[in-house]
C-alpha cells in the first residue's frame, strides 16, 4: 500500500526546513503509517516533547527508548490521542495516520482509536469475562453483524494473540482470574480485535517475568507481519530483539533514530552511546 | 565514594544509638496503644448505656396489659339495622355490651361503680369489638371470650409505676378501681402481652393505643420519594461533574457549593421546602412527598459526594483500556466505570437514606408533625414518620407513652442497622476485584 502524505508539506521541503537540528540518524521511511511533524507537547508550562519530527513505517516495529521521563511515553499516547484525556496536556505540530491530520479540528478520537490501538504497561483487561474482554471492541464498534461472527472475532483474535489453547475452554471466567503474562495477551488480543493498523504498546513487558516477557516478544514479532508496532520499552535489549527501527529520546527531545542495528551497533551520537553502553539512563 | 572528608559513624555506634532510643519508642508505641483503648472504651461505654437504657424502656414498651372478658355479642343492640354495614356498627351499642360484660366480670355495681370499672377498659375497645364483627359476622349472637387493651392509667398501675400507698386524691385511679382491677387479676382475667396496638396503631392521644404503624409507613412513603429523586439525580451529577464538566470556574463554584450543602444544617431545607413547596407552589402540608422532596434536596450532597468518590477510586488504567479500544467517553462511563463504582455509590445513598430516615426537624418545618390517625395511602396524603412520632411522644406525660416512645427509638434504630447492613452487603456483593 502506497501511502502520500496529503497534508504535510513533501519531504523535500521537510528536510530543508522542519528537521530538528538536533535529530540524527534517519527520521523518514519509504513506507510511513504515521507521520509526526514538528510536535511539541505542553504539561501545562512543562515542555515534555521537543519538536519531534518522525516517521513510523508501515509493518514495522518501532522501539521508543531512553531513560525515565524523557518523554517517549508522552510521545506514544499522541500517536493515538489518549492524551486528551489530560487537561493541561496540549499539543503543537501535526500527526498524521495514512496523511490524515489525527489532531485536525473535525477528526473523531473513537475510529481513530480504533484504528490505532494501545496495550499498556500494566495488563489492564477489564473486570469481565475472558470473551467479553475481547468482544467488547467488536460490540461497540459494530463490526460483527451476528453472534458467530462475534465468536470468530474472539477466536481468531486470542489465537493471533497466542492466547486461544490456554482460555479456549474458560472463556466465560473473568480475565482478571489470568496470570499476569496472560492478562497482558488478553489485552493485546482485545486491541486486535478491532483490527487496528497500528498497535501502540506502552512498556508491555514491565510488569511480567521473563518467560512471559519473552512470550510477549515472541508475539510482537508475528505481529509485526500485519501491524505497525511502535513499543515504548526499558529494556534496551528487548529493543534490539523486537524491533527493526530504534528511536532514542532524551528530555523531551528525539536524539537519534535509525535502524536497531546500526543505533545499537554504532550509534551516531554520543548520547545514545552513552545510554546504551549503559553510562546514564 | 564520599569526598567529603567526613568520618561515616561505625556501625557499632550507630547499633548503640539504636538501642538507646529504643525503649523510649517501645513506651511512646505504648503509650499510644493504651489511649487508643480508652479512647474505643469509653465510646463502647457510651453506647452500652444507650442501648441499656433504650432497651430497658424500650422492650416493655412492646408489650402492654388486657383483659379478658366474656362479652355476650346481642345482635340488636350491636347492629341494630342488621346490615353488618360499618354505620350500623357505629350505630350499635358496642360500648354497652363491652361495659356490660365488664361490669359481671369485675362484679362492678351501682352508679359510681360502674363508672371506676368503665374507665378500666381502654376506649380502643369499642373499635376492636367492631373491627371483630366485620372480620367474622358469625360472632354475633354468641358469648365470647374477648380481650381489649386496659387503660393507660390501669397499666402504669399493674407496672408497678401506680402506688397503692400513694393517697387516693394524688393518684389518677381511685380506690374503687382498684378494688375492680384486683377482682379482674384474682379472676386471671388480666394479662401481659405483646402489643398490638404498637405495631398496628397509628397515632392516639390515649397512650394503651397509640402505635407507629402511620409513621412507618409515612416514613417509608417519604423515603420512597426521596430515593427515587436523589439516587438518580445525584449519581447523574457525579458523573457529570466528574467525567464530563470542564474544570473551570464555574464548576469549581458548583462543587464547592455541594460540599458547603452537605453541612448546612437540615432544618434549612426543612424552610425552603415551607418556602417554595408550600409557600409558593401552595402544595398541602404535611404530606410525604413534600417530606420526601426536602429529605432529597438534604441527601442529595451526601449521595453526590459518596458517588465521586466512588467514581475516583476507579482505576484510571480501566478508563485507559475502554478508550484505547475506541470506547467514548458516554460508553467508557456506563460500561466500565459507572458499573465498577455501582458498590460505592450504592453505599452512599444508604447511608444518605439512613440520615434521611432519621431526620425530623425539615419534616417539622414542612408540618409532619401534625396528629394524623389516618395511616397515609399514598404520598400526597397527609402522614408523620417515626422520627417525627417519636419526637411528639416525648412530649407527653403518660408514663405509658415514654415506655411507646423507647419502643419506637427501638423499632427506628432497627431499621437503621437493617439498612447500613444492606448497604454492608450490597457492596460485598457487587465489589469485584480489578
Amino acid at each position: 500500500m502506497e501511502m502520500q502524505v496529503m497534508n504535510a508539506p513533501s519531504k523535500q521541503d521537510l528536510e530543508v526546513s522542519h528537521v530538528p537540528a538536533e535529530t540524527v540518524g534517519n527520521i523518514f521511511t519509504d513506507h510511513p503509517r504515521m507521520t509526526a511533524r514538528n510536535v511539541n507537547v505542553y504539561y501545562g508550562d512543562k515542555q515534555a516533547i521537543d519538536n519531534v519530527t518522525l516517521d513510523i513505517a508501515e509493518k514495522q516495529v518501532i522501539a521508543f527508548i531512553g531513560p525515565s521521563g524523557c518523554g517517549k511515553s508522552t510521545f506514544l499516547r499522541c500517536l493515538n490521542r489518549m492524551n486528551d484525556t489530560i487537561d493541561i496536556c496540549r499539543i503543537e505540530g501535526e500527526i498524521a495516520l495514512d496523511g490524515y491530520n489525527i489532531y485536525a479540528p473535525d477528526v473523531d478520537v473513537v475510529p481513530l482509536r480504533a484504528r490505532v490501538g494501545m496495550v499498556f504497561q500494566k495488563p489492564n483487561p477489564f473486570p469481565k469475562s475472558i470473551y467479553d474482554n475481547v468482544a467488547y471492541g467488536p460490540r461497540i464498534h459494530g463490526l460483527a453483524s451476528s453472534r458467530d461472527e462475534l465468536d470468530d472475532i474472539v477466536e481468531s483474535s486470542l489465537e493471533r494473540a497466542g492466547l486461544w489453547a490456554e482460555v479456549r475452554d474458560r472463556l466465560q471466567q473473568p480475565g482478571t482470574g489470568l496470570s499476569g503474562g496472560q492478562q497482558q495477551r488478553l489485552c493485546i488480543a482485545r486491541a486486535i480485535a478491532v483490527s487496528p493498523e497500528v498497535i501502540l504498546m506502552d512498556e508491555p513487558c514491565s510488569a511480567l517475568d521473563p518467560i512471559a516477557t519473552a512470550r510477549i516478544e515472541e508475539l510482537i514479532d508475528e505481529l509485526s507481519s500485519q501491524f505497525t508496532i511502535v513499543i515504548v520499552t526499558h529494556s534496551m535489549q528487548q529493543a534490539a530483539r523486537v524491533s527493526q527501527r530504534t528511536a532514542y529520546f532524551h528530555l523531551g527531545k528525539l536524539v537519534e533514530v535509525g535502524n536497531t542495528e546500526q543505533v545499537f551497533t554504532n550509534p551516531e551520537h554520543e548520547m545514545t552511546q552513552n545510554y546504551i553502553t549503559g553510562r546514564f539512563g | 565514594m564520599s569526598d567529603t572528608g567526613k568520618q561515616m559513624m561505625s556501625p557499632a555506634m550507630a547499633a548503640e544509638r539504636v538501642a538507646a532510643g529504643l525503649a523510649a519508642r517501645r513506651g511512646r508505641e505504648k503509650r499510644f496503644r493504651i489511649y487508643g483503648r480508652i479512647a474505643i472504651g469509653i465510646a463502647l461505654a457510651f453506647l452500652v448505656t444507650l442501648f441499656v437504657s433504650i432497651f430497658s424502656k424500650g422492650i416493655p414498651g412492646f408489650f402492654q396489659h388486657y383483659v379478658t372478658i366474656e362479652v355476650a355479642l346481642d345482635r340488636a343492640k350491636l347492629d341494630p339495622a342488621g346490615d353488618l354495614s360499618v354505620q350500623s356498627l357505629y350505630d350499635g351499642d358496642a360500648r354497652g355490651v363491652i361495659r356490660t360484660a365488664l361490669y359481671e366480670a369485675a362484679g362492678a355495681s351501682g352508679r359510681s361503680g360502674r363508672k371506676a370499672a368503665g374507665k378500666i377498659i381502654s376506649q380502643g375497645a369499642e373499635q376492636r369489638l367492631r373491627n371483630a364483627i366485620l372480620d367474622d359476622p358469625s360472632i354475633l349472637g354468641t358469648t365470647r371470650a374477648m380481650t381489649f387493651a386496659v387503660d393507660d392509667d390501669v397499666d402504669s398501675f399493674l407496672r408497678g409505676f401506680i402506688k397503692r400507698e400513694t393517697p387516693e386524691k394524688d393518684r389518677r385511679i381511685n380506690d374503687k378501681m382498684i378494688g375492680y382491677i384486683d377482682v379482674l387479676n384474682d379472676k386471671g382475667l388480666i394479662s401481659f402481652r405483646f402489643s398490638d396496638y404498637l405495631v398496628f396503631g397509628s397515632a392516639s392521644r390515649n397512650a394503651e393505643m397509640a402505635g407507629i404503624y402511620g409513621a412507618l409507613v409515612g416514613s417509608i412513603l417519604t423515603l420512597a420519594v426521596c430515593l427515587v429523586l436523589s439516587f438518580p439525580l445525584g449519581v447523574a451529577t457525579a458523573v457529570y461533574l466528574e467525567e464530563f464538566a470542564p474544570k473551570n470556574r464555574v464548576t469549581e463554584i458548583i462543587e464547592i457549593n455541594i460540599n458547603n450543602l452537605a453541612a448546612v444544617p437540615s432544618v434549612v431545607f426543612g424552610i425552603l421546602g415551607l418556602a417554595v413547596f408550600i409557600g409558593t407552589f401552595g402544595m398541602p402540608r404535611s404530606i410525604p412527598l413534600i417530606g420526601g422532596v426536602v429529605l432529597a434536596l438534604m441527601t442529595l450532597p451526601t449521595i453526590i459526594i459518596s458517588s465521586r468518590a466512588a467514581i475516583r477510586a476507579v482505576p484510571p488504567s480501566i478508563r485507559d483500556a475502554a478508550l484505547g479500544v475506541g470506547a467514548s467517553r458516554m460508553q467508557t462511563m456506563l460500561h466500565h466505570v459507572v458499573p465498577l463504582a455501582m458498590p460505592g455509590m450504592l453505599t452512599g445513598t444508604i447511608i444518605g437514606m439512613a440520615q434521611a430516615l432519621g431526620e425530623t426537624a425539615p419534616l417539622l418545618m414542612i408540618g409532619m408533625v401534625a396528629f394524623i390517625v389516618d395511616v397515609p395511602g399514598s404520598v400526597t396524603d397527609p402522614g408523620t414518620v417515626l422520627p417525627v412520632q417519636i419526637f411528639m411522644w416525648a412530649d407527653f406525660a403518660e408514663r405509658m407513652f415514654i415506655l411507646k416512645t423507647s419502643a419506637a427509638i427501638m423499632v427506628l434504630l432497627a431499621f437503621l442497622i437493617l439498612m447500613n447492613a444492606a448497604a454492608i452487603v450490597i457492596r460485598k456483593k457487587l465489589e469485584r476485584r480489578w
